[in-house]
């Protein structure tokens, strides 16, 4: 494509590539008829004593292959767009072959992504040919935060365990990969107070049967009860609705020591889930949800 | 007539001449029409300048050497539009100077990595990149975490205009404050964050 702010330059761009070319065959025509007959004459140079330099031709096998160059520029001025404003013959552009591409994947694979996307998902999830597509997106577009073995990292779900912050019916998490998440959890730290805060982290770890002091999970039972029931319930066991997670099923997503409890109720936490239909489209989108689906049906 | 080589060969003053002649032919017929072209100097719809944050970020993502592995130049096939996006535009690096396109691939191509993942894990992994993805070979950059230099932000900034960046006096007077408290990491996130946004794909 070429939007040249004025005619002037595709004048400009043609006129310089043609005066190469016949600058290139002049010189070609030049050395063709030098150097027929008789010995090769001297450079008249001298060096060290007796050292001279014959002045011979340019070999006639690189002169044709030069010729044959000039030719094959034609060619391509002619089926290509490279004078002016000519389209060439071919009407060849980057941009139509990568159309061309997309074009030729789409009736190739189309087809077996269809196939999936009208079926239901929990159906998708339990077939083996999907599950391998699946994988595959899977290590393409999701494996950088949850892992190659989805089992996540510090801050980023295990997709593997069954358990879910967001919910997981196969909708939830379709519209997760859809629409993306945020979980954030406000920072607690000022609200609670130093001792306040530690006295609701053994509550917290309490909640699960982990090691507590019992006396300060007592105190911070009414601080939970202030502070964290509207998100996290009055059992601790979450609200999926607002991506709290359950706080009784010793599944965590920071860590679980009690001072990783304090800094995450002080300082609050912050999640995302970037949305990835606009870059994936619907059918990926479907069978990366059977995929995920079918991780936790695996248990 | 006798032209043959000998007269460039016995005066270097033609020598010089007739070489820079050859020689800036490529470049009088490749590059100096792209300066008038609309697609390579015009701003794609939404494409904005650097605001000094992001400028910041996009010289320390210059200093750590980052175009060395990782490109910013998606090429129209389907094997990288599946991968990375919309394949990149002329008028996406129109306020790029110097554009970071690189021609190396030992990491991804960055140029549409805005919003693909959380700002935490772009904290994550520039400080540890095995964090969060174990298999990676990325150096870790943990000297990130330290306020920005902001003492050059507003001749940086003026620099870029006599290029041609639209700057306003008042963009150019605020931007020492804009970087106050910002660290090194805030900024090459924030840089990182708005990479290749302009294009949207939509399937």
């Amino acid at each position: 494509m070429s939007d040249f702010v004025s005619e002037f330059w595709h004048y400009y761009v043609a006129g310089l590539t043609i005066l190469s070319l016949l600058y290139c065959a002049w010189v070609l025509v030049s050395n063709m008829s030098r150097g027929k007959a008789g010995p090769a004459e001297l450079h008249g140079h001298v060096w060290d004593e007796d050292l001279q330099e014959y002045n011979n031709p340019l070999p006639r096998w690189w002169l044709y292959l030069f010729w044959l160059t000039l030719i094959f520029s034609l060619g391509y001025f002619l089926l290509y767009p490279a004078l002016g404003t000519s389209a060439g013959r071919l009407g060849w552009s980057s941009k139509g072959e990568y159309e061309a591409e997309m074009a030729r994947a789409a009736e190739r694979y189309d087809p077996i992504f269809d196939k999936y996307l009208k079926q239901d998902l929990q159906a998708v999830a339990a077939d083996p040919e999907a599950q391998a597509m699946g994988q595959r997106l899977f290590l393409t577009y999701c494996a950088q935060c949850h892992g190659a073995d989805a089992r996540g990292s510090r801050g980023f779900p295990n997709l593997a365990d069954g358990d879910w912050l967001h919910g997981g019916t196969p909708e939830a998490i379709k519209t997760t990969i859809t629409q993306g998440r945020t979980g954030v959890m406000p920072p607690l730290g000022a609200a609670l107070g130093g001792e306040g805060t530690k006295d609701v982290a053994n509550y917290v770890r309490s909640l699960s049967g982990l090691a507590h002091d019992s006396l300060r999970a007592q105190r911070g039972r009414e601080g939970f009860a202030q502070n964290c029931v509207a998100c996290h319930g009055a059992d601790g066991k979450g609200n999926v609705a607002l991506g709290a997670p359950n706080l009784t099923d010793r599944i965590w997503l920071y860590g679980s020591s009690e001072a990783v409890i304090i800094e995450t109720i002080s300082k609050g936490r912050q999640n995302q889930m970037p949305a990835f239909h606009d870059l994936l489209g619907d059918s990926k989108v479907h069978l990366l949800s059977a995929y995920v689906l079918s991780l936790s049906r695996q248990q | 007539m006798k032209l043959n080589n000998e007269i460039i060969e016995r005066h270097v003053g033609w020598l010089i001449v007739l070489t820079l002649l050859v020689i800036s032919v490529g470049g009088l017929v490749e590059i100096v029409p792209l300066f008038f072209q609309q697609s390579t100097t015009t701003p794609v719809e939404g494409v904005k300048p650097y605001d000094p944050v992001r400028l910041v970020g996009r010289d320390i993502y210059v200093r750590e050497g980052c175009y060395n592995c990782h490109s910013q130049m998606i090429r129209p096939f389907r094997a990288e539009t599946e991968r990375y996006g919309h394949y990149s535009v002329a008028g996406e690096f129109v306020y790029d100077r110097p554009f970071q396109w690189g021609s190396k691939r030992t990491g991804p191509d960055l140029a549409r990595v805005g919003g693909r993942y959380s700002d935490t894990w772009q904290r994550m992994h520039l400080i540890n990149p095995r964090d969060v993805v174990p298999e990676s070979n990325m150096p870790a950059f943990p000297w990130l975490q330290r306020p920005v230099k902001s003492d050059d932000i507003e001749s940086k900034l003026r620099g870029l205009r006599a290029l041609g960046v639209p700057y306003t006096d008042a963009d150019i007077a605020g931007a020492a404050k804009q970087l106050e408290g910002v660290s090194e990491l805030d900024a090459i996130v924030a840089y990182l964050q708005g990479l290749g946004t302009a294009v949207k794909n939509t399937r």
